[in-house]
């Protein structure tokens, strides 16, 4: 048994390293698969650190209850200062209730700067420092007569500084300082437990693109117009932070820290959707690959089996040897995709400006690691096995003899193709030989269109919102998108470009019989490029739909988006003008060999 | 039936593979005319360079120096796609392993060229199929060459080198794959060829194909070493020696 397992390790091993190349590209294959997803499986552990050391940072309350301008208990309505006062006394006296600021009062208004004009959120706070719930001045200092304190997040998309002079209701105020809190989630998420009682137009997340700004009491007052203008937030501490919800639910038009903290999230989650949609195409991507690549190399290793096999090698040592080989690879593949996507995530981790401290590296976690093995090794046994057993089951004449398999008729084909140029005859020709091919190449083509589509639609959505200034929800899903887009089209192309290769490879033999037979190298090559354009015109037909649709579901609750006509018709078009640049180059080169050659060495 | 007008003319022709010690010269030398309606048989060793020299006739393959002629006309320097329209209209291959596509039946095997040569499929058809029963293997028209003895597929590839009339027929050892039965039943073919007025040129290590012919060359190490004029060709004592006499 041992014996045999160090023949099965040593065979591969040795024939590993007699094809470079093509080991390297099963390896990039799977490797880029496993880094997307474990970025994608990484982001969904990355920790609340950043939202617990700001809520440390800055006494961040457990529970906000907010009374006027609606409270989120429905049209807004004037608050008389009995009824403020009343109900400030109910919930500092509640049971567990051990600390509170405020109330603070809150007004509506809107941020002129540069000219970028924002709704925004003003809340009148005292100059000296709240018990619970201090926002922590990063920059500048603390609100003055004259001066606004603005949240870090919206700072940063307004491109403002301290030192700025921003109008706010139509008076200026010099900018004095740049604050974090842990009371609201930063911009641009949602600020809905404040303002969603205040009649204000919803953004393109079905909330209010909102910023929030400290300003004195009076400030806030001088905004407020009439009464309905104006709402009232009072920070809470409980003596267990952890039964805010069930406080909550007792108190109707308050708020938890915790519903604060998957607002916050929410902004992680939408990455999480992105980076596991692209890397569940990039693993698609990957299987269509290592499907044509596992089976070229069963195709070679023909030959190989028969010599195993004629020295004695059982079935099973065959099987093992090519399992064996493909398993390595994989795990391989999968260490390199972990340390490149343990490496990745934390880029992509940032938790933006609105909260402080280090967001803590993603953790990659052991089921984590688990996970993507067992998929690398899934992908590579799944696309191993059948060949593996052929393989094994090949007779040992026929395996020696390096007897191609006979492909299967395709009677309808033929004579289709007899009535057509002699390009598109060949190129049909070259399909019913390896039918299989043609699925995984049209499937790995809308795969890629899929995702870009999807992408697109992304794109479309996010225009149509019209946001008035940088977002960095918007921000982030963009550069995301654009790390899956170029992930997905390299990969496609590496498929595109290995497919035409295996193609032109295996058809080597059959080119050079055409050519012999009269047909031209230019027919030759322009035939086995259409060989691999036809089965992308449906792909990437079939991608366009899918691609729009598969947005709709994953952004669930966005409308249906349908790119720009031009970008849907520049991504088919693209699609098909790479696919004919990339598979002319493996097939210009395989035609100019003289056919003699290959019809002798065949 | 044969004229004396060549129909394809070779002088000086050279092939080399490799460079300085690895050099290897396949065809050194070579000088070959081709009477129009002549056999002409090339005899030698297995490696002496017979079939590169087939190659090179056909334009398969360039010579790295020296001339071919065909019909008059220069080709040596042809662009590639002239040689493939050379190759479609005026050479007919014959191949050793028979070449056909295993997927194709027998007459969709022999209507290939033709198609590719830009003739409708129906006139493709036709003449593959006039070919089929010419070569006495009509009823087999819809098999598939895995269905097909070695002779049998034989014929359909000579059918198949037949179908754009060529000029010439290029034949690399068409009976190497073959018994003695299928050899003789080829042979008959090739004889019926050569009755019709086909030029052939037939590359060969056997005697008995090489006494079908009217002109026998012998080729050891690239070189034309001995060349013999034969009398009768398949018609005469040879014939009869080797079994086409009898029919």
């Amino acid at each position: 048994m041992k014996g045999q397992v160090v023949l099965v390790s040593r065979l591969a091993a040795r024939d590993l390293r007699r094809r470079p190349v093509e080991s390297l590209m099963v390896l990039l294959v799977i490797a880029a698969a496993a880094t997307t997803l474990t970025v994608a499986f990484a982001l969904s552990g990355v920790t609340n650190q950043p939202y617990q050391q700001t809520r440390l940072a800055t006494a961040g309350p457990d529970v906000i209850a907010v009374e006027g301008g609606g409270g989120g208990r429905g049209p807004a309505q004037p608050v008389s200062s009995a009824q403020l006062a009343a109900t400030v006394a109910s919930l500092t006296t509640a049971p567990g209730v051990t600390a509170h600021s405020g109330p603070y009062p809150t007004s509506l208004s809107v941020i002129r700067f540069r000219g970028h004009t924002v709704d925004v959120v003003a809340e009148g706070r005292d100059r000296a420092p709240a018990s619970v719930d201090q926002p922590k001045v990063t920059q500048g200092g603390w609100i003055r007569p004259g001066a606004v304190v603005i949240e870090r997040g919206f700072a940063d998309a307004l491109g403002v500084h301290v030192g700025d002079n921003v109008r706010l209701g139509g008076r200026s105020f010099r900018v004095a300082g740049i604050a974090v809190t842990a009371a609201v989630p930063p911009y641009p998420s949602s600020l809905c437990h404040i303002v969603c009682s205040f009649p204000v137009p919803r953004g393109s997340f079905g909330v209010p693109n909102m910023g929030l700004v400290w300003l004195t009491r009076s400030a806030v007052a001088g905004f407020a117009g009439s009464g309905s203008n104006i709402g009232y937030l009072l920070n809470l501490k409980l003596a267990n932070p952890a039964q805010a919800p069930a406080f909550a639910a007792q108190h109707p038009g308050t708020f938890t820290w915790q519903s604060i903290q998957s607002a916050i999230n929410a902004l992680i989650g939408i990455e999480q959707v992105a980076l596991a949609f692209g890397g569940w195409l990039i693993g698609l991507l990957a299987l269509a690959g290592l499907g044509v690549l596992v089976g070229r190399r069963m195709t070679e290793q023909s030959k190989r089996v028969g010599l195993l096999k004629a020295v004695g090698a059982t079935p099973m040592t065959v099987a093992g040897v090519l399992l064996f080989e493909h398993i390595a690879l994989a795990l391989a593949a999968a260490t390199v995709g972990l340390v490149a996507g343990s490496l990745i995530a934390p880029l992509l981790t940032g938790t933006g400006a609105g909260l402080v401290g280090a967001p803590g590296a993603p953790s990659i976690s052991v089921s984590t690691v688990i996970i993507i093995a067992v998929i690398a090794l899934a992908v590579a046994t799944v696309s191993s096995l059948v060949p593996a057993i052929r393989a094994a089951r090949t007779s040992t004449v026929s395996a020696l003899a390096d007897a191609p398999r006979v492909p299967r008729r395709r009677p309808m084909l033929t004579a289709v193709s007899a009535r057509l140029p002699v390009p598109l005859l060949l190129a049909l020709r070259q399909l019913s030989r390896r039918p299989r091919r043609a699925l995984l190449n049209a499937i790995s083509i809308a795969v890629t269109v899929t995702g870009i589509v999807a992408i697109l639609a992304n794109y479309a959505h996010i225009s149509s919102a019209n946001l008035t200034i940088s977002n960095l929800k918007v921000d982030r899903l963009n550069e995301l998108t654009a790390i899956i887009t170029v992930m997905l089209i390299i990969l496609a192309a590496v498929n595109t470009t290995f497919i035409a290769w295996a193609t032109a490879a295996d058809g080597r033999f059959s080119s050079a019989l055409e050519r012999a037979l009269g047909a031209t190298a230019g027919q030759v090559t322009a035939g086995l490029s259409m060989a691999a354009l036809l089965p992308a015109l449906p792909g990437a037909i079939i991608g366009i739909p899918l691609g729009i649709e598969v947005y709709h579901l994953l952004g669930s609750g966005t409308p249906l988006t349908v790119p720009p006509a031009w970008q849907l018709a520049g991504v088919f078009l693209s699609t098909l003008l790479a696919v004919t640049v990339l598979t002319a180059i493996p097939s210009r080169l395989s035609a100019r060999r003289p056919p003699a050659r290959i019809l002798q060495t065949e | 039936m044969i004229s004396m007008r060549p129909v394809l003319r070779a002088s000086g022709l050279c092939k080399t593979f490799g460079s300085e010690a690895a050099l290897v010269r396949a065809v050194d030398g070579v000088d070959l005319d081709v009477a129009t309606g002549e056999t002409v048989a090339i005899m030698g060793p297995s490696g002496c360079g017979k079939s590169t020299l087939l190659h090179l006739l056909g334009g398969l393959e360039r010579p790295s120096a020296g001339e071919i002629e065909l019909a008059g006309k220069p080709v040596t320097d042809s662009s590639e796609r002239a040689l493939a329209h050379l190759r479609r209209s005026a050479v007919g291959f014959v191949f050793q392993g028979f070449y056909l596509m295993d997927e194709l039946t027998a007459i969709e095997n022999v209507e290939l060229p033709g198609l590719l040569a830009g003739r409708s499929p129906r006139a493709a058809r036709a003449r593959a199929r006039e070919l089929l029963e010419q070569v006495g293997r009509a009823d087999r028209a819809e098999f598939l060459p895995s269905a097909l003895s070695g002779g049998q597929r034989q014929r359909v590839a000579i059918a198949r080198a037949l179908i754009n009339r060529p000029m010439i027929v290029l034949a690399d050892e068409p009976t190497g794959n073959l018994d003695s039965t299928a050899t003789v039943e080829v042979l008959r073919l090739f004889e019926a060829l050569h009755e019709s007025g086909q030029t052939l040129v037939i590359v060969t290590h056997e005697q008995r194909v090489a006494a079908t012919a009217d002109r026998l060359i012998s080729m050891r190490d690239g070189v034309f070493v001995d060349e013999m004029r034969m009398t009768g060709g398949s018609r005469g004592d040879l014939g009869q020696l080797i079994g086409l006499g009898g029919e």
